[in-house]
């Protein structure tokens, strides 16, 4: 059984249809990749998904004792957050809100669940810093270790190379699919179609058509060999 | 100058506020770096003003105990702006400022119709700006101030973690299932607790001065959340006392002396800010 499975949605806000006709499913260390142009629904389908609002028709299947927010989100940076003054462990933690429940304070096993995750980024010597006065790279990566707190077997990432340099990009991917191949599934919402069939198995394309397919077809596909083919003029002009 | 001090120190009435202003000062200043950052200054600052619309029917009913009116019209208001507020942005700003504004205009009206005193400007000026009524409280005014201020530390102290993660990203809370909705509803409501408790120490207008100065100068110097918040809360209790201090040995109004205090503490912070970012 999947992960998550995806019959028919139809994504929208009020009445007002976004999209529709989504279907996918994600297996557990599958690596899909949505990409589509603004305004195709991405975000709407995203925050669908994370039960941030409902759906208009269609559903959403939860299988292999998925829970609802056992989903870890890699949101993009508010501005709120710009200047928050908060230790890179306290958001780190702060993953860990939902197994608390009602409970005042995080426990041991919490506690420990952050530092372990904080390893994992690479980021335990950055415990006591400011979140505020990292780089974007490094924010990142509390953001991500934060959301592996929150859920160990499906991670939803929102643009997570947005406003980042070349080479932080690539070492962003790098971490990315390093944790794919310890078995953590990956849904990334992306504009960079060259990173989505670099690194994904499986394409949702969204816009006037929505289809989900496995990377190598995605690359035969009318929308997939556009891209690919822009992409090979840009690199040519560049030369 | 010390003599003098000791003197109003000995004294019952000047004990209560010392008591009931540091009470004050510590819970007002708890709230701060979240009223900052969700952008709810305004909100603090029209609740003010709705408080003392509220104030000024009270005393045109005449009713003894002012808080069991103003209390809950403050607690609604909170919660109804915290509503237009997350709809749309543009549009909750705007209103607050109708509800505050309004709020004031009602408020100054009632209390110039149905005038009880003599003394209508000082009426007004006591409520908008503080009063000297800090000195003449009674016992029970300290123990219901006493109550408010435990039960807003108690409720943030449990909330303390949950506050944290809703301020600081909101989206990713409710993605795991934390009823945000609810914890803003809370900390509207504490705000609201808080403002109409701080009023009697510095008047209407310069409430939020109490709320958002404390937290602002801590964010300064301090890099986590405990660490600012610890912080603020002390500073606001020390700027507060300091600030009476001062007002009764110069004779000047406590309120403004107070949000002064709290000005010139935040003229240091962002100095010391500023010289440790750079080193």
């Amino acid at each position: 059984m999947s992960l998550i499975e995806v019959n028919n949605l139809t994504v929208g806000y009020d009445n007002e249809v976004v999209a529709s006709g989504i279907s996918f499913r994600v297996n557990e260390g599958d690596y899909l990749c949505i990409v589509g142009e603004n305004g195709s629904g991405k975000s709407t389908l995203m925050k669908t998904l994370l039960h941030l609002q409902k759906p208009l028709s269609g559903e959403i299947i939860f299988g292999d004792g998925m829970k609802r927010g056992e989903i870890g989100y890699l949101p993009q940076q508010t501005l709120v957050q710009k200047d928050f003054p908060a230790s890179v462990k306290e958001i780190v933690l702060s993953g860990c809100q939902a197994k608390c429940g009602m409970r005042p304070f995080y426990n041991k096993e919490e506690k420990a669940l952050a530092l372990q995750n904080m390893r994992r980024m690479g980021i335990e010597d950055l415990a006591n810093r400011s979140y505020r006065d990292l780089s974007g790279g490094q924010q990142q990566r509390v953001l991500l270790a934060r959301a592996l707190c929150a859920a160990g077997k499906v991670l939803l990432l929102d643009e997570p190379v947005a406003g980042l340099d070349p080479k932080v990009t690539a070492e962003m991917y790098e971490r990315i699919e390093k944790l794919n191949k310890e078995g953590v599934a990956i849904i990334m919402v992306s504009h960079d179609i060259a990173a989505a069939v670099r690194y994904a198995d499986y394409i949702l394309h969204m816009g006037e058509r929505i289809f989900y397919t496995t990377k190598e077809k995605y690359m035969e596909s009318e929308e997939g060999s556009f891209f690919i083919r822009m992409q090979n003029k840009e690199e040519q002009d560049n030369v | 100058m010390f003599e003098k001090l000791f003197l109003y120190l000995s004294m019952d009435f000047v004990i209560y506020a010392v008591i009931v202003s540091t009470l004050i000062a510590l819970c007002s200043s708890l709230l701060g770096v979240t009223l900052v950052l969700k952008r709810f200054s305004f909100i603090g600052d029209g609740l003010s003003h709705v408080a003392f619309g509220a104030i000024a029917i009270a005393s045109v009913f005449n009713l003894t105990n002012e808080m069991l009116l103003v209390l809950p019209l403050t607690v609604i208001s909170a919660i109804l702006l915290l509503r237009t507020g997350q709809n749309a942005r543009i549009k909750g700003d705007a209103a607050i400022a109708m509800i505050s504004v309004g709020a004031l205009a009602i408020g100054y009206l009632l209390m110039n119709l149905f005038a009880k005193s003599s003394n209508l400007s000082g009426d007004v000026c006591s409520t908008l700006f503080g009063s000297t009524a800090l000195l003449t409280l009674s016992e029970k005014d300290v123990i219901i101030c006493g109550v408010l201020s435990a039960v807003v530390v108690v409720i943030f102290v449990l909330f303390y973690n949950k506050i944290l993660a809703v301020t600081f990203d909101e989206n990713f809370a409710k993605a795991v299932g934390t009823n945000t909705e609810g914890y803003n509803l809370l900390i509207a409501t504490v705000i609201a607790v808080i403002i109409v408790v701080a009023m009697k120490l510095v008047g209407s207008l310069l409430v939020s001065a109490l709320i958002i100065f404390p937290a602002l100068s801590a964010m300064r110097i301090f890099k986590s959340f405990k660490q600012v918040t610890i912080c603020s809360a002390v500073l606001s209790v020390v700027c507060a006392l300091t600030g009476i201090c001062i007002s009764v040995l110069a004779e000047t109004p406590v309120g403004a002396t107070i949000v002064v205090v709290d000005l010139a503490a935040f003229g240091i912070a962002a100095l010391i800010g500023a010289i440790a970012g750079r080193g």
